[in-house]
């Protein structure tokens, strides 16, 4: 044999080799993994550190007199001119008597946010038997005492380089001390619409306007999708054509979704003259950029019931059109729903194809219709981190997590149905 | 069994999608009850048919423009919406030219009522205007806006002449000889001038498209471009030669544009402290315990030193209103009467709160009156 190797011997000897590389790739696979987990991590850890703070806010207890002279001047109740900002004022001159020159007055005014006024005025409204009697409310702080008391402005600073006044700090622990501030679940964030006041700020706006824009998306790209695949899979002769369309089809999913909000203006908002802003449009928009995705998915669903079915049914006498409808449908159905939810998920954390559309807006009426003024989360997160009050940073914040949550939960639903619904051949 | 179950998913959808329509339809319904202008026809399902969204009219107050002045009008929408039977007013924040042109499109509830603008309109805007039928243009001034260049707080603070800032930041500047330009040579703020730190020029500002950084261009980098003699005399010779060199700025990586959104640049300038940021006043005054802004020509930018006009880079800002759509759009005339009451404007107003800057009390007052009247812009031609 000479020094020839047997098959053995030379397995042997590239075995240390082998496993080596086998060990290096597994570590590399682990780093990766590692990686990705550590920046997940790291963008979710400082998401909830800046954005916890906000599910709370600041509430100041004031008492306050609905004076019948202010409110009903000559006995008419007069709630869109009366003046309720001053009966705030006047219940906070008379908890703090000592700020007695006017600048030291309107340092004072700004520990309450304007919505004091709007909830004395709801409260009037609401119950005309107050007027006249003192009562005992908490009232919405300002946004710098909010901050203050979640610790994002430094007292120790010099006083020049902070937005609240030594004196406006003493007054706050005066509260603090007495009980009469105490932090609350910040209800304004989920009930209120857009609002250029931090402590009244809310999603409810950009959360109803993505709601409804979906809908519009859903209820046209679901069954514009899955009629498309159906035919595509199922009826379509294969030719050149067939190719072509698939081809255009796989160039649309990858298409950058401004291009979208480009054709949803040129198209429903110039030449159709739908309104601007209106989720309606950006529903049809969406359902641009949800199509190709729930094609693919649909098609690939229908590819994956077996033929066998197919001929067995063929074989029974079922016509075509009863394969599909009877036999293939159903079984791809948990595929489409998945591919669909995906699609929507994408939709909904879609912001630059509602730029080009005017949905990138202030608006504070929470929409009603398909056809109201409307934001949507993301348009809503882009808009507040680009404003310049302190309070939005971590409102932000708090947006960006109720929107993660809305992905999570579509994408769980995704996962569910497919897990549950989905047969293995 | 299973099979049964999911193939009911697919009319359920449907019938989505229907309740979706229906709703739809009466909603459009409600607001065209409101309107001056009357609704032709109803139709269920306006998504098909465009026109009778196009012809149903609006019962709010529609904004676009500039994103400098965004933060005022919200406020002032917001107040108004609140405190009035009428609906909030809609801003879109779409630039001051952006602005202008949707204003220009034309008269009628598909065009806005009001554009804001970080610059007084220009004559070409005001002839696209009068070609698309808006031809009486109310101008309101608002007040002033100034323009730092802030660095991070625990940098060293500078003081900076506009000629120092022309220097640092144009792509080419006058060399030696008279008449002759070179390709900007300078790399650290002492290579300037003697007199500033030795640290590497590093500006981050606002891209072409902001009104910021017209106005930026036009009051620091022109005014500083001024003081070299024959640059000046140019402007008399060669409008277009003069205007190139002292508005184009260097694109060699010393000035970086760092996007529209403000709040960045100051987290930025906090990370670097030998960066400077180009950004409005209110974002310095919201941020005064993280940056800082530069003494241009011996001001501070204060509150009262840009009120007085003392400092040197600061600009009025407008809204400009289509007199067509007064008593037309409800809430129009009001949300002018909210924007020029004194509670709004004046010295203790809430928009001074915000970071505008009041005008004076004489123009202020001549402002208002104006805006009462309704008095439409006389364009002169230059």
């Amino acid at each position: 044999m000479g020094n020839k190797l047997t098959t053995s011997e030379i397995v042997a000897a590239g075995l240390a080799r082998r496993r080596r590389k086998e060990t290096t790739f597994r570590l590399l696979g682990i780093l990766a993994t590692a990686v990705g987990v550590l920046f997940l991590g790291v963008f979710f850890a400082t998401l909830i550190a800046k954005g916890a703070s906000a599910f709370k806010q600041t509430f100041v207890q004031l008492e306050i007199t609905l004076d019948a002279e202010v409110i009903a001047p000559g006995g008419e109740i007069d709630l869109e001119y009366a003046d309720f900002d001053g009966l705030v004022r006047t219940a906070l001159r008379s908890r703090f008597p000592d700020a007695k020159s006017r600048a030291d007055r309107r340092e004072l005014y700004r520990l309450i946010s304007v919505g004091a006024g709007y909830q004395l005025r709801d409260l009037v409204a609401s119950n005309p038997d107050l007027i006249g009697a003192k009562q005992s409310l908490w009232v919405p702080a300002s946004s710098d005492v909010d901050m203050l008391l979640k610790g994002n402005i430094d007292a120790s600073v010099e006083e020049a380089l902070r937005t609240m006044s030594d004196k406006q700090i003493a007054w706050v622990e005066s509260l603090e001390n007495s009980g009469e501030i105490r932090s609350e679940f910040n209800d304004a964030l989920f009930g209120n619409g857009d609002s250029r006041d931090p402590e009244l700020a809310g999603i409810k706006g950009a959360v109803m306007g993505s709601f409804y824009m979906l809908l519009v998306t859903i209820a046209l790209s679901f069954p514009i999708g899955v009629a498309a695949a159906i035919y595509l899979e199922e009826f379509a002769p294969k030719n050149r054509w067939s190719d072509l369309i698939e081809v255009n089809i796989n160039n649309l999913a990858a298409v950058p979704s401004i291009v979208f909000g480009l054709l949803g203006l040129a198209v429903f908002i110039n030449w159709m003259s739908l309104p601007r802003s209106a989720p309606v449009v950006g529903g049809l928009v969406l359902t641009l950029l949800t199509l190709p995705v729930i094609i693919i998915a649909s098609r690939a669903s229908i590819q994956a019931v077996p033929p066998s079915i197919r001929e067995a049914a063929l074989g029974l006498g079922a016509s075509s059109t009863q394969v599909v409808f009877h036999h293939v449908l159903p079984l791809a159905m948990p595929g489409m729903l998945t591919g669909a939810i995906i699609g929507m998920s994408r939709a909904l954390g879609e912001s630059a194809p509602l730029l080009m559309i005017g949905m990138v807006a202030f608006i504070v009426d929470v929409p009603g219709g398909f056809t109201d003024p409307a934001t949507a989360l993301p348009v809503q997160i882009y808009l507040w981190a680009d404003s310049p009050e302190r309070a939005f940073a971590e409102r932000t914040s708090a947006a960006i997590i109720v929107l993660l949550g809305f992905l999570l939960l579509m994408n769980l639903a995704a996962v569910i149905i497919r897990k549950r619904m989905e047969r293995k051949w | 069994m299973s099979i049964q179950k999911k193939s009911i998913v697919l009319p359920l959808l449907a019938l989505v999608a229907l309740q979706a329509c229906g709703k739809d339809g009466t909603d459009s319904k409600t607001t065209a009850g409101d309107m001056a202008q009357p609704a032709a026809a109803e139709q269920s399902e306006p998504k098909m048919s465009g026109g009778a969204v196009a012809q149903s009219g609006r019962d709010y107050v529609y904004i676009v423009g500039s994103s400098t002045v965004y933060p005022f009008a919200t406020v002032v929408a917001e107040r108004f919406g609140r405190g009035s039977e009428f609906k909030t007013p809609k801003i879109e924040s779409t630039g001051s030219g952006g602005g202008l042109k949707l204003f220009c499109d034309g008269v009628g509830v598909d065009h806005p009522d009001v554009t804001n603008s970080s610059r007084a309109i220009k004559q070409s805007e005001v002839d696209t205007c009068a070609e698309n039928g808006v031809t009486e243009i109310v101008e309101v001034k608002i007040g002033y806006d100034g323009i730092v260049l802030a660095n991070a707080l625990a940098a060293d603070s500078v003081e900076l002449s506009r000629a120092d800032i022309y220097l640092a930041l144009a792509k080419e500047v006058p060399g030696e000889a008279e008449g002759e330009l070179i390709e900007n040579p300078f790399e650290t703020w002492s290579d300037v001038n003697p007199a500033l730190p030795d640290s590497q020029i590093e500006v981050l500002g606002p891209p072409p498209t902001s009104g910021t950084r017209d106005a930026f261009v036009e009051l620091a980098m022109e005014g500083g471009c001024k003081s070299v003699d024959w640059i000046a005399a140019l402007k008399k010779t060669d409008k277009n030669r003069y205007k190139a060199i002292c508005h184009t700025i260097r694109e060699d990586g010393a000035f970086v544009e760092a996007g529209e959104n403000d709040n960045l640049i100051v987290q930025k300038l906090e990370a670097n402290p030998n960066a400077f940021g180009i950004f409005g006043f209110s974002f310095l005054d919201q941020n005064k315990e993280k940056v800082k802004g530069a003494l241009v020509d011996g001001v501070a930018p204060t509150f009262d030193a840009i009120a007085a006009g003392d400092y040197p880079v600061s600009r009025p800002l407008f809204f400009y209103v289509k007199k067509a759509h007064v008593d037309v759009i409800p809430g129009l005339r009001g949300y002018l009467r909210e924007f020029t009451s004194e509670r709004t404007w004046g010295e203790e107003g809430y928009l001074s709160e915000r970071g505008l800057i009041p005008m004076p009390d004489k123009e202020r007052r001549e402002v208002a009156a104006a805006v009462r009247d309704l008095t439409p812009l006389s364009m002169v031609i230059e």
